[in-house]
């Protein structure tokens, strides 16, 4: 800190010059402080909803509550500070001069990319086992895909080493690679297996028979079904037991697809609605009237603010999922998209016919714009599949000539967590990983529409408790209620008086009292409204209309 | 609208704006991310955006609830009984100095010296003819005094006696009345006993300073306070609290409960807070400037308090009981934490809590003293920073989701033997019928005769200055 050098006061002494050394040493911090920190990153990491009023609660829990929000502050300003040892900038690409980024075709992304990069583009010409569908792991590190005649591989896409190859001798509908790359669920023609990743079949679990689709919650180790009958089935992967066989009452159910943020899984139906289902509740939590035609496609994004349907109407529509379900952006599309698809980093890829098209937004929090495409490319054969790999900057395309991977610019997200999903883990890692997330494996009956709702003050189920338990007992064991009367029992008397008639004569004197008591309250609440609706009438409108005879 | 935007041209010439186009991709160095040899450390890198940890609240409230079930899996905490007295352990004390040495009298004159490591006894003396009433170590360390029920005050050398010497005391009191309990001040060479009156004596005299009575029944225990070291309080047969100031030389105040306090105990931490172990079956913990309304009525015991310590974080105390079992309270809450009971263990007479905060020792009825862990899942010994931060973790994850009902009915759930289980259940009853007949006793009389009595202050019947 600098030194203060007081001005000498009139009529003083002035005080010795200081040594010159004395000023040289001390310099000034031309940033005094901290670091500044910026406040949208600070906001990210803040979880305590501020606006929402808590109940009344006592000196003690109001302090505690300070507490807790002073620390939980300190801690995000702290997180947000970490965010500089964040080492990967995401992928970027811009045409000269405002040129249409979506003129650039794939093969001059390759040219004017790194090596590494350019080895990320690749063309499976496999035209003779069928259209593919295909499934990232979680990672990002395996491919699985499968084609329509029966053919079903699992391969590093990376090192582009097969882990394995085969083919079920099956129409194959759907894969998924369930919670690590060990494991694959096929859905083929008539019942869903389960393949280990050399191949080995493991299990056909015949309850889940026309699978259509299949989705993994990692979280919850759930495998949702849909099936050609209707049902939508839970089945838990690390006991091995159908959790919930839900009904959908829609008849045929072939779009679905998951909502990361909170686990629901969203139904297209032909009727054009949209119906969200947990597996706790046999009835659909949403049903969202998304189009005019029926729905082809559906897609929510990794922060579950957004989600994507596009119909037979051929309309592409974007709805705000936390907050009105209202349509945020709607585009008209020459063909209808069969297939969509979110990236990690918000950027929207449609497969219509043989061409995908990919919108991005602003940012990362921000809906894709549907204006101006971002990137556009033709396959050689109509789209079945779509997934962006997570953590690449790469779209996997099934087609019905095979599979391939695009260059996306700016589709993943750079800065993994190594504890979450690590692209570059060892074996030990990955062991260890499973332990952990087998350990930690959140309960079915916890999937809902707000993840967090388990941690919000359950105010509601103490009174509610309470009224149901008056309802059954005619009072409350577990409370004190001062109030509360118990039903009058009259007290047997001696000498003749304790016969039934006198009983019921006694009895039926006390219900009269409290019946007048109860009629005397509920008139003078009558006549304290009727005032109040005087005094109301009185203070609004000055002059009397001839409407007023209508007002109640 | 231009439907030609959407579908792109596979024939336009890869010249036209490609070179001019800038584009970068994400890109990664394996060999940041990947180990160079099997002996460095894997790389972990954390990006700590919830976006890429969604379900925190459901996946932390399983790991609390897995945190709760283990614990109640590794709650084993007794660790040892010392075996060797004839007879039922009276009293204990700890050594100032030496964690792993105690001090244990008898009701057959017999005072052991025990070390707790090796668990055996290293010095046995018989002290007295008749119970020794009490025992109290100096706070030097290097002796110990004891009274018993030949009234007298001995004091004995800590270590043992010299090659060919004799075990004896190294001073002897003969008094005139039986005296029925010590204590030793904590920094200065003075000790009280307590019996007809209390007597505060100078370790180098044979006659007591001052002596100090108020009241006419006899007084069964003294202690000195820790921090204000010149405070003492006593409990005396006519069920009062007696609070002294030593360098007055006066009793200062005293309060009348309902029924007899068996000893009272200082907190460590706080200097003015003192519990008393009653045979109301309760404790209560005392402000000593305000004693008209206990601080907290600790009730869990189903049979009389028989003697309570304090653990030396002041946060904490144990109580040993005439049911034969012993509680651990926090000085807050009106309910114990956590019971210790064993089939072999009768009435528990006395009870410590070691110095170190960590073990918990009671001496019982039937002759043997027990040593058990003060936190029943904890690991003893050294743990690696590893198991340290998974151990503060998941007590953070215990305290967040303690009121969650599944959580908290795994928290409280422990064993209790059938004689207290259905002691509780009969109070429970007997208690609920009171406060029912209190209840309608004010709904049935006129609003302000009856006068409501709080919990906390019904049982203290008088303060006296």
């Amino acid at each position: 800190m600098g030194e203060m050098e007081t001005a000498p006061k009139p009529g003083r002494d002035v005080p010795p010059k200081k040594d010159k050394l004395q000023t040289k040493r001390k310099a000034q911090d031309p940033f005094p402080g901290p670091a500044p920190v910026p406040v949208e990153v600070v906001q990210k990491f803040c979880r305590i909803d501020k606006s929402r009023k808590l109940p009344r609660s006592k000196a003690k829990t109001r302090s505690r509550l300070e507490v807790a929000e002073a620390e939980e502050e300190e801690t995000s300003i702290k997180a947000a500070r970490s965010e500089l040892l964040l080492a990967e900038e995401p992928g970027f690409l811009e045409g000269e001069d405002g040129e249409d980024t979506a003129k650039i075709c794939q093969a001059d992304i390759v040219e004017a990319v790194d090596i590494a990069s350019a080895a990320k583009h690749f063309d499976l010409n496999l035209r003779q086992f069928g259209p593919y569908r295909l499934n990232y792991s979680r990672t990002g590190r395996h491919l699985a895909f499968g084609g329509r005649r029966g053919h079903v591989a699992a391969l590093d896409w990376v090192t582009k080493k097969l882990m394995c190859e085969i083919n079920v001798m099956e129409a194959v509908r759907d894969i998924r690679f369930l919670h690590s790359e060990a494991l694959l669920a096929v859905a083929q023609n008539r019942w869903l297996h389960i393949y280990d990743n050399q191949g080995i079949e493991l299990h056909c679990i015949r309850r889940c028979d026309r699978v259509t689709r299949l989705e993994f919650l990692p979280f919850h180790f759930l495998l949702a079904t849909a099936s050609e009958t209707g049902f939508l089935t839970y089945l838990d992967v690390s006991v091995g037991k159908i959790v919930a066989a839900l009904n959908a009452r829609a008849g045929r159910l072939d779009v679905m697809s998951q909502n990361p943020y909170n686990a629901v899984i969203h139904l297209g139906h032909s009727n054009g609605t949209v119906s969200l289902w947990s597996p706790a509740m046999k009835e659909p939590l949403a049903k969202i009237l998304c189009h005019r035609g029926g729905v082809r496609a559906v897609a929510v994004d990794s922060t579950g603010t957004y989600m994507a349907t596009s119909g037979l109407d051929h309309q592409l529509k974007i709805f705000d999922l936390r907050g009105t379900y209202q349509p945020l952006s709607t585009r008209t599309l020459p063909h209808g998209a069969g297939h969509l698809a979110f990236s990690q980093r918000g950027l929207l890829v449609a497969g219509m016919g043989d061409v995908v098209n990919i919108w991005a937004g602003q940012g990362k929090g921000s809906p894709p714009s549907l204006e101006q495409p971002y990137l556009t490319h033709r396959l050689s054969g109509p789209v079945h599949g779509l997934q962006f790999c997570p953590f690449e900057d790469v779209l996997g395309v099934g087609h019905s000539g095979g599979v391939t991977s695009m260059l996306v610019p700016g589709a993943g997200e750079p800065n993994f967590d190594g504890l979450e999903s690590n692209p570059y883990r060892s074996r030990k890692q990955r062991q260890e990983w499973e332990v952990k997330a087998l350990l930690e494996k959140v309960p079915a009956e916890l999937i809902c529409l707000d993840p967090r709702a388990l941690a919000e003050v359950d105010v509601i189920s103490l009174e509610q408790g309470k009224k149901e338990r008056i309802e059954r007992l005619g009072y409350d064991p577990q409370g004190y209620d001062p109030e509360a009367k118990a039903p009058f029992q009259p007290k047997p008397k001696q000498k003749g008086r304790s016969s039934t008639a006198s009983l019921v004569k006694r009895k039926r004197k006390v219900m009269d009292e409290e019946h007048r008591d109860k009629v005397r309250q509920s008139l003078q609440q009558q006549q304290q409204q009727q005032q109040q609706k005087e005094a109301k009438a009185k203070s609004t409108g000055a002059r009397p209309s001839a409407l007023d005879r209508f007002v109640r | 609208r231009r439907w030609a935007e959407l579908v792109p041209e596979s024939s336009w010439s890869p010249a036209v704006g490609a070179s001019k186009m800038k584009v970068k991709m994400l890109s990664r160095n394996p060999d940041n991310y990947v180990r160079e040899t099997k002996l460095d450390l894997q790389r972990v890198p954390r990006n700590y955006d919830p976006t890429l940890h969604p379900f925190e609240v459901p996946r932390e409230y399983v790991r609390a609830l897995n945190a709760t079930k283990l614990e109640r899996v590794f709650a084993k905490p007794f660790l040892a009984s010392l075996d060797g007295h004839r007879d039922g352990v009276n009293c204990l004390a700890k050594h100032p100095k030496n964690l792993a040495t105690i001090l244990s009298g008898a009701c057959d004159g017999e005072v052991r010296i025990w070390n707790l490591t090796q668990r055996n006894c290293i010095r046995t003396i018989q002290a007295h003819e008749g119970f020794v009433r009490g025992i109290c170590t100096r706070f030097c360390g290097t002796s110990f005094f004891t009274v018993g029920d030949d009234k007298t005050v001995k004091q004995w050398k800590m270590d043992g006696p010299g090659y060919g010497e004799e075990e004896e005391p190294l001073h002897t009191i003969l008094g005139k009345t039986v005296y029925t309990g010590i204590d030793h001040h904590w920094k200065e060479a003075v000790f009280a006993t307590c019996g007809q009156q209390v007597d505060i004596w100078d370790e180098q005299r044979t006659n007591p300073i001052c002596s100090m009575t108020w009241g006419f029944d006899s007084i069964s225990s003294v202690k000195f306070n820790p921090v204000e070291t010149f405070l003492l309080g006593s409990c005396a047969s006519d069920r009062n609290i007696v609070l002294y100031d030593m360098r007055q030389a006066t009793p200062l105040k005293k309060v009348i409960l309902d029924m007899r306090t068996n000893t009272i105990c200082w907190n460590p931490m706080e200097a003015f807070i003192f519990t008393a172990a009653n045979e109301d079956y309760n404790l209560y913990t005392f402000d000593m400037r305000a004693l008209d309304t206990p601080v907290m009525v600790h009730m869990d015991h189903v049979s009389a308090v028989l003697d309570v310590d304090y653990s030396p974080t002041g946060k904490e105390f144990v109580s040993a009981s005439f049911d034969k079992s012993i509680r651990i309270f926090p000085v807050d809450k009106s309910r114990s934490r956590e019971v210790y009971h064993t089939k072999r263990m009768q009435h528990v007479i006395c009870v410590k809590w070691t110095s170190d905060s960590k073990y918990i020792m009671c001496g019982s009825d039937e002759m043997n003293i027990r040593l058990w862990k003060a936190n029943a899942s904890e690991k003893l010994g050294v743990l690696t920073s590893r198991e340290k931060a998974a151990k503060d973790y998941n007590q953070k994850l215990k305290e967040k989701f303690q009121h969650y009902p599944h959580i908290k009915r795994i928290a409280r759930h422990r064993h209790l033997p059938k004689s207290i289980y259905s002691q509780i259940q009969e109070q429970r009853i007997m208690k609920e019928a009171r406060r029912r007949k209190e209840v309608n006793r004010i709904k049935h009389s006129k609003p302000g005769s009856v006068p409501i009595v709080s919990e906390k202050k019904k049982h203290i019947v008088a303060v006296v200055k």
